[in-house]
């Protein structure tokens, strides 16, 4: 490969805050290093909008809760009242959605739109940094392109805000984002503000097979010791910098650690700044990846794929920690091997946290239709769910994984007017999303070819503002 | 709940198979009859006896109650590697797949029939779900055909219904990239290949015959069937002009009896394609630019091929087989209409490997595989109650049953091992 590295110690100092707040700059010190927590800011801005009110609505609130005949009004990208028989106020615009659905917008935590992207071409593959097994320097924000035709796609059918991760083959891939599904010029345009970063791990088949002949690991036990090594490692380096800290709050004038983009990450989680969203599929690796959070103190918000929660559904609940799972899918290695349909509804019983997530640009496309296999698949089994509460599955939940859940995920008053309005019950094979607003702005209009978002590389491309 | 199942069980296991009466679904024949609100369906030795309006049962037959519920013809896998598959990635030889450097032939020669394996969890797994027969093919070769292909039951320890039922070519963007990169290089060795077959007038070379072609004798007599319009060519193409290019290759050979099998882009040659009498195997939806053949993508093509008069069979998958029914769904919720969606699903299959004498609807003398579903089949909440195949009623076990009913409940006083569902 011919892969040019730019020299990178100028834009790493660029990068250093030389900031003299928090601690008072004596005049034998020099000033205070502090890194910078968002030095790739959010330009999000949300689509122009008026206050709308949708009447006769039956609605799904994303919590557990259905109201039938339901009035939501939002105005400034809020949603500001939830009811029944509602005043509307002046200057509303109205949409009367009688005999539809409405629901929040669907959030998908598992999504590698822009990372790997249509075409999926090699010169577009950018999701696996995968030349050394601990890459947690690497942030998927750096390789997400925003023309990906995939993010249209998946407005169509619903999604409103989604994480973006690495991919599975290292033990530690990198920082993942979280994004408002809005196609813009930049990822930055894109980039859901005050949303906390996450971080992608791995365990299983994976990295031993990228690694195996590569210098390893080249077992399960040798991925489990390289997590390991990587938290000490990140715990060291904590230390570190708390020792600068502390000198300098002392008066003295230390010299900064040098600064390590890997560590920084890792440390990021042990601190409780960075969610850990690991892809795991065996129930036992689960059961020690458990164990290890514990041993190095930190949180891990979700297992992702988790085709064998089933089987440990108790202990993760009792760990609270999420389940991102698919309906079906199943077999296409040992470790997806025992994959049942009725994961989802099994953990959801346990009273763990399911989520239903895609991995894949294509079932991005129809998360309603994978909840509702599954919650049918459940009921099937005697595990009695109501369609209210398994969209908890699609919004709550992944928000909650996300640590945005303060600010949607949910049809609650205050929350941002993340909505989609269904042609039908969502439940439904037939149902499709025909309005989808983001932060209160219409995304996405069925009924309005024209205004269907239309990416720059499918300009001047056949099928080019085609239904899709 | 448990106890009928384990009822069901042992009707599988039965030697000799007993008449079956079918009684008071509403049933889509997908024959003449059309849909029959209350039908009844008798069946015989195997085979269907009659389909009926009305709920009247003779003596002899056990009664499967359908009252309120579907009742279809058995669906048919349209494009798998079912037998041939159980894990693909690091997991042992897969019969799907073939990769060996120094082979030069063409392909065509391969034979599935010899590698369906009738133990791999797949057929419990996808029967139990409505899928009674599929077209079972190799997928990865490395070579212009990937052989010849097999329609199988999935159900009984004799799977192979139809040995070399077709033959398959690769010509989309991702094989003709593994065979070198270049369509100005594939095609003459395919107007070769043919003419090489052609040649022989239908007579199979002996191994002492004379023969100055340069393909193996046995991959070019694996294609005197094809050129010969015996055996059905299902060809893999997305782009239009792949797929123009193709109407002419049958221009020139009018006996090809061929089948696309991708077609990401065929609603843009619809109208051509209806009338060179070319059927489409697709995947619904597959609504992204993957590669520059797959430019113009959209859910909408099912729809409009069939709008267009082109046949279209829906369900291109291996694992999930089972999951046609909700990508003919979505075909139907993309403008397809919902009766040639079902079709889709099971008599378009059938026509398209010419086994429609026997399979893909609900008629009189033909095979009697049938489903009873709960609801709509191709929505996504519903599912099978009864599946009869080969006119016995199967046991609606699989490896995933199993695993689930272990597991439903946690609190077991002893290790999971011990633990019988």
């Amino acid at each position: 490969m011919n892969i040019k590295l730019k020299p990178i110690t100028l834009t790493l100092s660029a990068a250093l805050l030389l900031s003299a707040c928090g601690s008072e700059q004596k005049a034998s010190q020099n000033p205070l290093v502090e890194i910078d927590k968002d030095p790739y800011p959010s330009t999000y801005q949300p689509l122009p909008q008026q206050k709308t009110m949708i009447t006769n609505v039956t609605l799904y609130d994303g919590v557990g809760g259905q109201l039938d005949n339901a009035d939501v009004l939002f105005d400034n990208g809020k949603i500001v009242a939830v009811g029944q028989d509602m005043q509307i106020p002046e200057g509303t615009v109205v949409f009367d959605a009688e005999g539809k659905w409405l629901t929040p917008g669907i959030i998908d935590v598992h999504s590698h739109l822009g990372v790997y992207p249509t075409p999926d071409t090699n010169s577009h593959s950018d999701g696996n940094e995968a030349t050394k097994p601990v890459t947690a320097e690497v942030w998927a924000e750096h390789s997400i392109w925003p023309q990906d035709p995939g993010f249209s796609r998946a407005l169509a059918g619903g999604v409103t805000t989604m994480q973006i991760l690495p991919g599975s083959a290292n033990l530690v891939g990198g920082r993942s984002v979280t994004i408002k599904n809005l196609p813009n010029r930049t990822m930055q345009d894109m980039k859901f503000p005050g949303a906390p970063y996450g971080m992608k791990m791995a365990c299983g088949e994976n990295p031993k097979r990228v690694y195996g002949d590569k210098g390893g690991p080249a077992t399960r036990m040798g991925n489990v010791a390289g997590y390991r090594q990587s938290w000490a490692d990140a715990q060291e380096y904590i230390g570190k910098w708390d020792k600068y800290r502390k000198e300098y709050e002392e008066g003295k004038d230390p010299t900064p650690p040098k600064r390590d983009l890997k560590l920084e990450t890792l440390a990021g989680v042990l601190e409780g700044d960075i969610l850990v969203h690991m892809h795991c599929y065996r129930a036992d690796e689960m059961v020690v990846m458990m164990d290890v959070m514990k041993e190095f103190n930190y949180q891990i918000a979700s297992f992702q794929h988790a085709v064998e929660s089933y089987k440990i559904a108790d202990k993760l609940a009792e760990n609270k920690v999420c389940s991102a799972m698919w309906a079906d899918w199943w077999g296409f290695k040992m470790e997806a091997y025992d994959g049942i349909r009725e994961n989802i509804p099994m953990v959801h019983k346990a009273g763990a946290c399911a989520i239903v997530h895609s991995d894949s640009d294509r079932g991005i496309q129809r998360l309603n239709q994978e909840a509702a296999k599954a919650l049918a698949d459940g009921r099937r089994v005697g595990i009695d769910i109501s369609k209210a509460e398994a969209w908890q599955w699609l919004s709550a939940n992944p928000a909650k994984s996300l640590g945005i859940f303060d600010k949607t995920g949910s049809v609650e008053v205050g929350k941002q007017a993340d909505l989609v309005l269904w042609s039908a019950d969502p439940f439904s094979t037939y149902a499709q999303a025909e309005q989808v607003y983001i932060d209160g702005g219409l995304a996405y209009n069925r009924q309005n070819s024209n205004s269907w978002p239309v990416q720059d590389f499918e300009l001047g491309q056949p099928g080019e503002g085609d239904m899709k | 709940m448990k106890k009928l199942m384990l009822l069901a069980g042992l009707f599988s296991f039965a030697v000799q198979a007993e008449n079956l009466a079918v009684v008071g679904g509403y049933t889509h024949t997908l024959s003449a009859q059309g849909s029959l609100q209350e039908a009844t369906i008798l069946i015989k030795d195997g085979r269907i006896e009659s389909v009926k309006s009305g709920n009247e049962v003779p003596s002899g037959y056990r009664v499967i109650d359908a009252k309120g519920k579907i009742v279809t013809p058995g669906l048919i896998g349209a494009y798998t590697a079912l037998g041939l598959v159980e894990v693909e990635s690091s997991a042992g030889p897969v019969d799907a797949e073939f990769e060996r450097e120094d082979y030069e032939g063409l392909g065509a020669a391969f034979d599935v029939s010899y590698a369906i394996n009738p133990d791999s969890s797949l057929f419990a797994i996808s029967r139990i779900e409505g899928f009674t027969l599929a077209a079972s093919a190799m997928l990865d070769t490395g070579t212009l055909f990937q052989g010849r292909g097999a329609i199988i039951r999935l159900a009984g320890e004799q799977p192979v219904v139809k040995a070399k039922a077709f033959m398959s070519l690769a010509l989309d963007n991702s094989s003709v990239e593994a065979l070198g990169g270049s369509r100005a290089v594939i095609w003459p060795e395919l107007e070769a290949a043919f003419e090489e077959a052609a040649s022989l007038k239908g007579k199979p070379l002996g191994v002492s015959d004379e023969f100055y072609g340069t393909l193996s004798r046995a991959d070019v007599n694996a294609l005197i069937p094809v050129v010969a319009g015996q055996m059905p060519l299902v060809v893999r193409a997305n782009r239009a002009a792949d797929i123009r290019q193709l109407i002419a290759l049958k221009q020139r050979h009018p006996a090809l009896k061929m089948v696309l099998l991708g077609a990401i882009e065929g609603w843009r040659v619809a109208s051509e394609l209806a009338e060179a009498n070319i059927p489409v195997i697709l995947d619904p939806e597959s609504n992204l630019p993957y590669s520059f053949d797959q430019l113009g993508a959209t859910q909408a093509n099912a729809g409009r091929l069939d709008n267009a008069g082109v046949l279209v069979a829906i369900g291109i998958n291996t694992h999930n087989i089972r999951l046609a029914t909700q990508h003919a769904g979505n075909a139907v919720a993309n403008g397809m209409s919902w009766l040639d969606g079902l079709s889709a699903l099971s008599l378009n299959v059938a026509k398209i490997y010419g086994i429609d004498a026997d399979y893909g609807s609900l008629e009189q003398g033909k095979v009697a595989d049938v489903v009873i579903w709960s609801g709509d089949p191709l929505e996504v909440m519903e599912a099978p109650l009864v599946v009869i195949i080969n006119g016995e009623q199967v046991n609606m076990d699989s490896r995933q049953t199993k695993l689930r009913d272990r597991y439903l409940s946690l609190k077991q006083d002893k290790p999971m091992g011990y633990v019988r569902p």
